[in-house]
């Protein structure tokens, strides 16, 4: 923590002779990746918007189809406070907070088993790769089949639960089915963290004396920090939005389980595009939120490693 | 070292379990497939020759997820690395917005994506093509590719392109001749995040693609569910993913070694 100072010193004299050639490269390395997302995501985001504003195809008063597009205000945001957009939208919250949880507990414990391990390393990181590599709509037709009223999940613990019916079992078989999917990606992401650690850092506290949960709490925690904060970021983002899963393993249209996601494209596929983009940028909205209050904590993290190199710099 | 054995144990069952029920279940008789035993009996390929019986085309849409996945994720890399190192290293105007529009891309829900681009793939005749595929994918492969990457550059000592650069390397040259190689782990790893969320595409490529020809295995093996609602095919579903999973589990264990490699010769250092 205390490098920044000594290698900014050092990086001063090379900045300053570079300025403007680091302006120029910086220019070319970071412009192929805006125009992509231009393209593919402020296009759209833009266009969503605006659809989101207007309706088509509707019938006029002497009861012809309108041609072309009419600008109708908010009238598509209407169902925002509906029960169905106020079920979704709780489905979705609590799927974020109970699976990101279990995921990033699971997945550090993964990767500080991995860690330690020297013998059949190799292997177990190939089979830990796994439940992630297998497509969510493999692994929602798998969990399926293992949750089957007269299947394996039943037959091993006794019981009788339906659970891929419509209900509150329903929400337990997503979320196992996603933490058995994603944990294992949180611990590769934790791991690749917990490698760039020198070794030479826990030798010190050894030597000083430190507990095993000393030193995990005060010396591998606080360094694989950042490792674990963008795949905590990831992991929010990708289950917010989250899709095919319930939809393979439950089915579209199922209250218990139904997303904002599924939602919009429920609206989307009966061409309800008004509706399916308000309901998008509100979901758009509400991921910006949370994004926002959490990058806030990631956010000064990077920028205060930008400002200390800077201030060591000038 | 009990515990750690027992950990290590408890690791690979989780991962492996639920993956080698699927497994097991593809190699079952339709008749017996909700036979509880471990191992099959007696084994029978009878749901592999189904899945390429009722689809006829099952390999092609392999072909096409290869294909497809393989693609974006080349010219993500390219694209995602360069804008990491310059996001990890270097001094420029600007650089917090890109940084914060890459975070706020990540964030971007696929399901609004959807009404938007069909309406302009239409307008330029890319519906149906692969590149409608290709291209949307990089919405999320990109943004994921320059985190990873940033984070992994700024990991790395900023001190030997510095040495470099000092003993007259541009910064372009130190990237590409000091940072690249010692950032391979970490761009392997990278790559197979890429090529796997490409791969595992659904959405757009079951909205863009109307043609059989050109449909990925996802989409296909998603048209072996619905139509029978009271008599799913299973084993022949447990089959079909077999084989959508099995070009995964085979890159895994490549890049595997490459990624072992790498990391030990980082630690040799």
């Amino acid at each position: 923590m205390t490098q920044p100072t000594r290698t900014g010193a050092r990086s001063g004299r090379v900045a300053r002779s570079a300025v403007k050639e680091q302006n120029l490269l910086a220019l070319g390395m970071v412009s192929p990746t805006l125009v992509v997302l231009a393209l593919v995501v402020f296009y759209p985001l833009v266009a969503a918007i605006r659809e989101s504003f207007y309706t088509s195809g509707g019938l006029d008063a002497d009861g012809f189809i309108v041609e072309g597009e009419v600008f109708t205000g908010f009238a598509n945001y209407a169902g925002v406070i509906g029960d169905r957009f106020l079920n979704a939208t709780l489905n979705t919250t609590l799927f974020t907070v109970v699976t990101v949880s279990l995921e990033i507990v699971l997945g550090t414990a993964m990767a500080l088993v991995m860690h330690r391990a020297f013998r059949g390393r190799a292997l177990l990181r190939a089979s830990i790769l796994i439940p992630w590599a297998v497509p969510t709509a493999v692994s929602g037709l798998m969990w399926k089949w293992i949750f089957q009223a007269d299947g394996v999940a039943n037959t091993l613990l006794g019981t009788d639960i339906l659970w891929t019916a419509d209900g509150v079992w329903a929400k337990l078989a997503v979320v196992i089915a996603d933490v058995w999917k994603t944990s294992p990606f949180v611990g590769l992401l934790v791991l690749a963290g917990l490698q760039i650690i020198p070794a030479e850092v826990h030798e010190a506290a050894r030597v000083d004396g430190a507990t095993a949960a000393q030193r995990f709490w005060r010396i591998t925690l606080p360094l694989v920090k950042p490792a674990m904060l963008v795949a905590v970021l990831f992991r929010l983002m990708d289950a917010l939005r989250v899709f095919d899963l319930p939809y393979v393993l439950i089915g579209p249209r199922k209250e218990s389980v139904e997303t904002l996601s599924g939602l919009i494209w429920d609206e989307a596929t009966r061409v309800n595009y008004g509706p399916a983009s308000a309901y998008g940028t509100a979901l758009f909205v509400y991921i910006a939120l949370i994004a926002f209050v959490f990058v806030k904590l990631l956010g000064a993290d990077l920028l205060s490693d930008v400002r200390a190199r800077k201030k060591g710099g000038a | 070292m009990l515990l750690r054995r027992s950990g290590l144990i408890g690791i690979a069952l989780f991962c492996l379990v639920p993956f080698y029920w699927m497994v097991v279940s593809s190699f079952r008789r339709t008749s017996d497939i909700y036979d509880k035993s471990p191992v099959p009996a007696p084994w029978s390929l009878e749901s592999y020759s189904a899945v390429f019986d009722e689809g006829s085309g099952f390999g092609r849409a392999l072909a096409n997820s290869l294909l497809v996945a393989g693609v974006a994720t080349v010219v993500t890399l390219l694209v995602g690395t360069m804008t990491a190192y310059a996001l990890a290293r270097l001094t420029f105007r600007g650089k917090n917005v890109v940084l914060a529009l890459i975070i706020a891309v990540s964030m971007f829900p696929g399901a609004l994506l959807i009404v938007p681009l069909l309406k302009l793939f239409t307008d330029i005749g890319w519906i149906n093509t692969y590149q409608a595929m290709i291209v949307p994918s990089m919405s999320f492969a990109l943004p994921l590719t320059v985190w990873n990457l940033t984070v992994f550059f700024r990991q790395l000592p900023l001190e030997l392109e510095q040495a470099a650069m000092i003993d007259g390397c541009t910064a372009f040259t130190a990237f590409r001749k000091v940072l690249l190689p010692l950032a391979a782990p970490g761009v392997f790893t990278t790559a197979i995040i890429a090529f796997i969320a490409t791969w595992n595409e659904f959405i757009i490529a079951v909205t863009m693609i109307n043609n059989e020809a050109l449909q990925t295995a996802t989409v296909r093996i998603a048209q072996f569910t619905g139509a029978a609602k009271f008599d799913t095919p299973f084993g022949t579903q447990m089959a079909a993913g077999v084989l959508v999973t099995i070009p995964l589990v085979i890159l895994v264990l490549v890049f595997q070694r490459r990624i072992v490699a790498g990391l030990t010769a980082g630690a040799l250092k």
